[in-house]
Parts: C-alpha cells; structure tokens; sequence
C-alpha cells in the first residue's frame, strides 16, 4: 500500500483478521446477537460503528494529555454517548426510513464494549492519525462479522437477502421450496448468533494454528 | 505539558468544562434538526393514513411503498375529504386531527376518569365509496405497536397499515410485512350486529385468510405475543368509534 505506512496498514487489516474484536477478543457479542437476524440492518450498524470509533478515536486521541485519569472512563462514555446521540439525530432527520429500522439498536451502540476498549486501550496513548485507523479498523472488524452472520441468518431463517426473497416463496412453494425445502425459525432467533459466531471462531482458528490457545 | 491531571481541582473544572462543551453541542444538533425531524413524523403519518386506504405506490406483491414524501401533502388533501374529533358523542371536524397524539389522550383518560378521549377520525373517499381510517396504539413484545385502520361504514376492514418501535426483527416486526397486513383486508370487526374484533389466531389454519366471516387472521410464527398485542390494540381503540359507526346506519 502506498498510502499507509507497514506499520499502519497493519491497524487495518490486523482486526479484520488475526486480532478481529469480536471473534479473537470476544467483545461486541451483544450487539452481534441482537441486529443479525437481517442483513440491512447489520451493515447500517457497522457503518454507524465505524463512524463513532472513527470519529470517537480521534476526539479521545486530540485529549489524551488533558484528560483527567480519574474520571478517563466517565469521559469516554460521554464522548461514545454524544456521538451515539448525533448519529441518531442525523439519521432521523435524513434516513427516516433506516432510523426507524434500526430503532434502539443505534442507542445499543453505547453500550458496545469494542469502542470503550479501543478508547482506553489504543487512542489514550497514539497520536491521531493512529488511532482514526484503528478505530476505522476494529470497526472493519466488527462489521465484517455482523455482516457475515446477518448474511447467513437472513438466508437460511427467512429465505431472503435484503428482504428480497432468494429461495423462492415459502406461501407458493416456488424455487426450492417447492422441493420440500422450509426455512429454519431458529435462525432467527438470538442463540443462533452464537452459534454461527462459534463456526466462523472454529473455521477461523482451524485456518490458522497460531490462534489457538495452550490450554 | 506541565498540567497536572491529577489534581482534584483540575478534574473537576474539566469534568465541568466537558459536560458544558457536550451539552452545548447536543443542544445546538437537537435544536437544527428539529423541524426536519418534524416533518417526517407529519408525513409519515400522512404516508401511513394513505396506505391504510389503499392509496400507495405499491407494484410487487410484497412493496410497501408509500407516497413519496415530496407529493404526500398534496395527496393527503386530496384524498382525505374530513377529518373529525370524536369527543363523548360530540363530533368536530379538525383539519389537524392527524396530529393528535394518542398515547397522551390515552394517558390523561388514565389519570382522570371523567376526561373523555379525543378520537380523531379521518374520512376519505377511495373509488366512489367512503372511506373511515382510524388510528390504533397499543403495546408489542418489547415496545409500542401502532397503525391505521381504514373501514367502510359497515366496520368492514378495507386496508390496514401497522408499525413498531422495536419489535424483533423476522419475527414481531413482520407485522408491517404485507402478507400479514393484507389478510385483515375484508374482516369485519363485527359479528352480526355487536363488536367482536379481529383476533390475531395462531389456530386458525387458513393461511390463506379465505374465511373473511370468522374475525381471526392467522398469526405470524415466533411472534405470539406481537400477535396478541395487535389483536388487544384493535380491540380497544377500535371499540371506542363503534358508537359513531351505530350512528352512520
């Protein structure tokens, strides 16, 4: 790459892979349950998260000399919350449509264990420009998965993509339906987001040895 | 930097500082938004009054497609010839009754039992035939359901249109799909003579909704208690009108 330096390209692509927030560091897994069961709404939150740690990163980078230790966490928090807050606002006024999709799952974003760890763990002791690419880049993490999931949720649970029906209509029996073929609720339901998070930890770790842990 | 960070009074001060700077901020996004964010609140309830008539820009089988925002004021005059306030037996006609919040009337007739609710009503004429569109709220699984009803004279269900706030999605939120909101389309909410309902009937088995005469259509899987939310909404806000509905005849 030319744009970036080793060491920064690196920031990006790390989390995609081999250090990815949600499959390595198991963070994030409450949102991951709770926005999967469609593809839409899974790449507007990643899109949404992207933005807040992109953002949130560089804010908390601009103020790691001036912030107070003692309240260091109190002051992430606000500054998730009142990004959190005016992602919600713009969408409202200019995604009606999406934001009223999304609904709480865009306040959910707070509450995201990814963010506060990027925050405390990187953009408290990197420079700016450092800490925007590793936000951007855990976030590329995060959403990779959100999107592989929800992928494979909407698919098999409702036969759709997008909500456009794939596999042909489960009322008329067309398209593989009418080979006996149902959809499987349970897909649709949380502990399905576990399960499928689990194969892709499991396919992940069998690819690459070094991951898996000693004990 | 020579700041001491440590110190408890430059804490403070900064914690003070923050929370004026964010407050400020939030206010300053909250106040510049506001009139947009109005607006589309106004048109969507335009947007969903009409399609509960019947009037929407739908082309396959299952779009739910509105009228566009930019038409849809034009349209809603169009259309909607009178709109009423329905207040203990008294009719008005209010051409801002679409925008009464029914959650707050619902609240005040909680809190005081001799305030009676404002009832808007809104009137249309869809193919030569009057059409009354009511307007429903009522509880989901996790949060508030609402939609828009939209009746001929004899209670007979002509289209519906339903919403939520944060109900599951592929499962409770399949309400706004249209295979569950079509199947209301020729229910009556009558039987015979008395009030009856439309029941959301996970045994019903008539997927198809064939059976116009028996007040149930058929529940959406996983979403038993969404289903049942819908039925008690319609059965209490729907019940209310049925003495202007005795008056009509």
């Amino acid at each position: 790459m030319g744009l970036l330096s080793k060491k920064d390209s690196k920031l990006i692509m790390d989390p995609l892979a081999d250090n990815n927030p949600i499959t390595i560091q198991v963070l994030g897994i409450c949102s991951a349950l709770a926005i999967t069961a469609q593809l839409k709404p899974s790449i507007v939150m990643a899109i949404s998260v992207m933005f807040v740690m992109g953002v949130g990163n560089i804010v908390i980078s601009l103020m790691r000399n001036i912030i107070p230790s003692k309240i260091r966490i109190i002051v992430q928090l606000i500054v998730v919350a009142t990004l959190v807050i005016i992602v919600d606002q713009v969408l409202k006024a200019f995604a009606y449509e999406l934001s009223k999709e999304l609904s709480v799952f865009i306040g959910l974003i707070i509450t995201n264990c990814i963010i506060m760890g990027r925050f405390e763990a990187f953009a408290l002791g990197n420079g700016v420009w450092r800490s925007f690419l590793d936000g951007i880049g855990n976030a590329a993490g995060y959403g990779v998965i959100l999107i592989i999931v929800g992928f494979f949720r909407e698919l098999l649970g409702s036969g759709t993509l997008f909500g456009f029906p794939v596999l042909g209509s489960p009322v008329d029996k067309t398209g593989l339906y009418a080979i006996g073929y149902e959809n499987n609720g349970f897909m649709v339901l949380p502990p399905m987001a576990l399960i499928v998070v689990g194969i892709i930890i499991w396919v992940q770790r069998s690819r690459n040895k070094d991951l898996i842990e000693e004990n | 930097m020579a700041i001491n960070t440590d110190k408890n009074s430059y804490t403070v001060i900064f914690a003070i500082i923050m929370v004026i700077v964010v407050g400020s901020i939030l206010a300053g996004f909250a106040n510049g938004l506001k009139p947009t964010i109005k607006a589309n609140e106004r048109y969507e309830k335009q947007q969903n009054i009409l399609y509960a008539m019947g009037v929407n820009e739908n082309e396959g089988a299952n779009d739910v497609a509105f009228i566009p925002t930019d038409r849809v004021e034009d349209t809603f005059k169009e259309y909607i010839t009178r709109q009423l306030v329905i207040q203990g037996g008294e009719v008005t006609e209010d051409d801002e009754a679409y925008l009464i919040d029914i959650d707050k009337e619902k609240t005040k007739a909680k809190k005081d039992d001799s305030y009676e609710r404002r009832l808007p009503l809104f009137i249309g004429e869809m193919e030569g035939k009057e059409v009354y569109v009511i307007p429903v709220r009522g509880k989901g699984l996790w949060d508030a359901i609402w939609g828009y009803v939209a009746v001929d004279k004899g209670m007979t269900v002509q289209g519906v249109y339903f919403d939520h706030k944060g109900e599951t999605p592929g499962l409770g939120a399949e309400i706004k799909q249209r295979y569950f909101m079509d199947d209301f389309t020729g229910e009556s909410f009558l039987d015979g003579e008395a009030f009856e309902g439309i029941d959301v009937a996970k045994g019903n088995n008539d997927p198809k909704n064939t059976d116009t005469s028996d007040n149930e259509v058929d529940a959406l899987a996983g979403a038993t208690i969404t289903g049942d939310g819908v039925s008690a909404m319609l059965r209490q806000d729907i019940r209310m009108y049925v003495p202007y509905f005795k008056s009509l005849n």
